[in-house]
């Protein structure tokens, strides 16, 4: 079973418990269809295990395929400058098929951000490796598409996430 | 069928990625080669992984890697599929003989008439040094190929 490396840091966004006994990492692409389907299923998953579960969002962008994901991935980073990457992250999954640059802008308004903070904040060079780095760690831990998950750092195949996390809850309190 | 050995060399081939372009893998001595067979051009667990695989192409260059996929379709689904998907290395076709290269790495699945989704890391030498063949439906990942070039490279750099 490939594990995720490195493990889940104060570097990641987290959203929930930082207690919480499961983590769920998702390695996503905005553009991405597949994606863009488990974002609902993801929502759903945190509002059933409330306080159980840490979710952790890693980018993974495939940019050969999906022109707009690179550009997506570094707007929700660039966001994240000004505490704001689960606004941005929520709003690009929400608008898969607008992700221009000039949407990006107007979303960055509606979540708001300010645009000239913004435009600078989206060249910034630590935004830039954010991505490139989330993206490699993928390939070491074993992303072979998207999305990919990972449950308390072991890579998770199946497709029901909430009947993987359910188990793993019990054997945690045993 | 049993996949070509690590330590083994692996067998020269030439074929054809484009109606008029051939590649032989003795044209990458001196370099690294990551040889990834895949079922079939379209079916969507090959487009993942090369997929994955085209995202890392400059990686596996920083690498001294090139990466090279090999399957049974002809050459003009090859150019097709490679355009669609913006493919930055060859993918070289298997057809005649069908299957003759997937065979001589013991690769191919006779029942289906596809090569099995394996792959090969061939040193600069020709050697096999590392080989993987993943349950056809699964997409492998990238993380055994890097792992095993870390390892050649710093072997040799020991």
């Amino acid at each position: 079973m490939a594990g995720l490396q490195p493990p889940v840091s104060e570097k990641d966004h987290i959203q929930g418990n930082e207690n919480a006994p499961v983590t769920l990492v998702e390695y996503g692409d905005y553009e991405c269809p597949y994606c863009g389907m488990a974002y609902p299923m993801i929502k759903k998953v945190q509002r059933h295990f409330a306080d159980d579960l840490r979710f952790v969002f890693r980018n993974f962008p495939l940019s050969e395929s999906h022109p707009h994901a690179v550009q997506a991935a570094e707007a929700t980073e660039a966001a994240g400058l000004r505490g704001k990457f689960w606004e941005m992250h929520d709003t690009l999954y929400e608008n898969q098929d607008a992700l221009e640059t000039d949407d990006i802008f107007l979303y960055s308004e509606r979540i708001g951000l300010k645009l000239d903070q913004f435009k600078k904040d989206l060249s910034n060079k630590d935004v830039i490796l954010k991505v490139q780095s989330d993206f490699k760690s993928g390939v070491r831990s074993g992303v072979n598409g998207t999305p990919n998950y990972f449950i308390n750092g072991f890579k998770y195949e199946g497709d029901n996430l909430t009947e993987a996390i359910t188990k793993i809850l019990s054997v945690v309190r045993g | 069928m049993a996949a070509l050995q690590t330590g083994t060399q692996a067998p020269d081939f030439c074929l054809p990625t484009t109606p008029d372009q051939k590649v032989s893998l003795s044209e990458f001595r001196g370099q690294n080669v990551v040889l990834a067979f895949y079922p079939a051009d379209w079916s969507p667990v090959c487009g993942d992984e090369l997929a994955l695989f085209n995202e890392l192409v400059s990686d596996f260059k920083g690498m001294n890697a090139e990466v090279i996929g090999i399957s049974v379709d002809g050459v003009w689904c090859h150019v097709a599929f490679a355009q669609e998907r913006k493919y930055h290395f060859p993918i070289l076709s298997d057809f005649e003989p069908k299957g003759a290269v997937a065979r001589n790495f013991g690769v191919y699945r006779e029942k289906e008439g596809v090569s099995e989704r394996a792959l090969f890391v061939i040193d600069r030498d020709g050697v096999v040094r590392w080989s993987y063949v993943s349950p056809i439906g699964i997409n492998p990942g990238a993380d055994g190929v890097i792992s095993a070039l870390e390892e050649i490279n710093k072997k040799r750099s020991a």
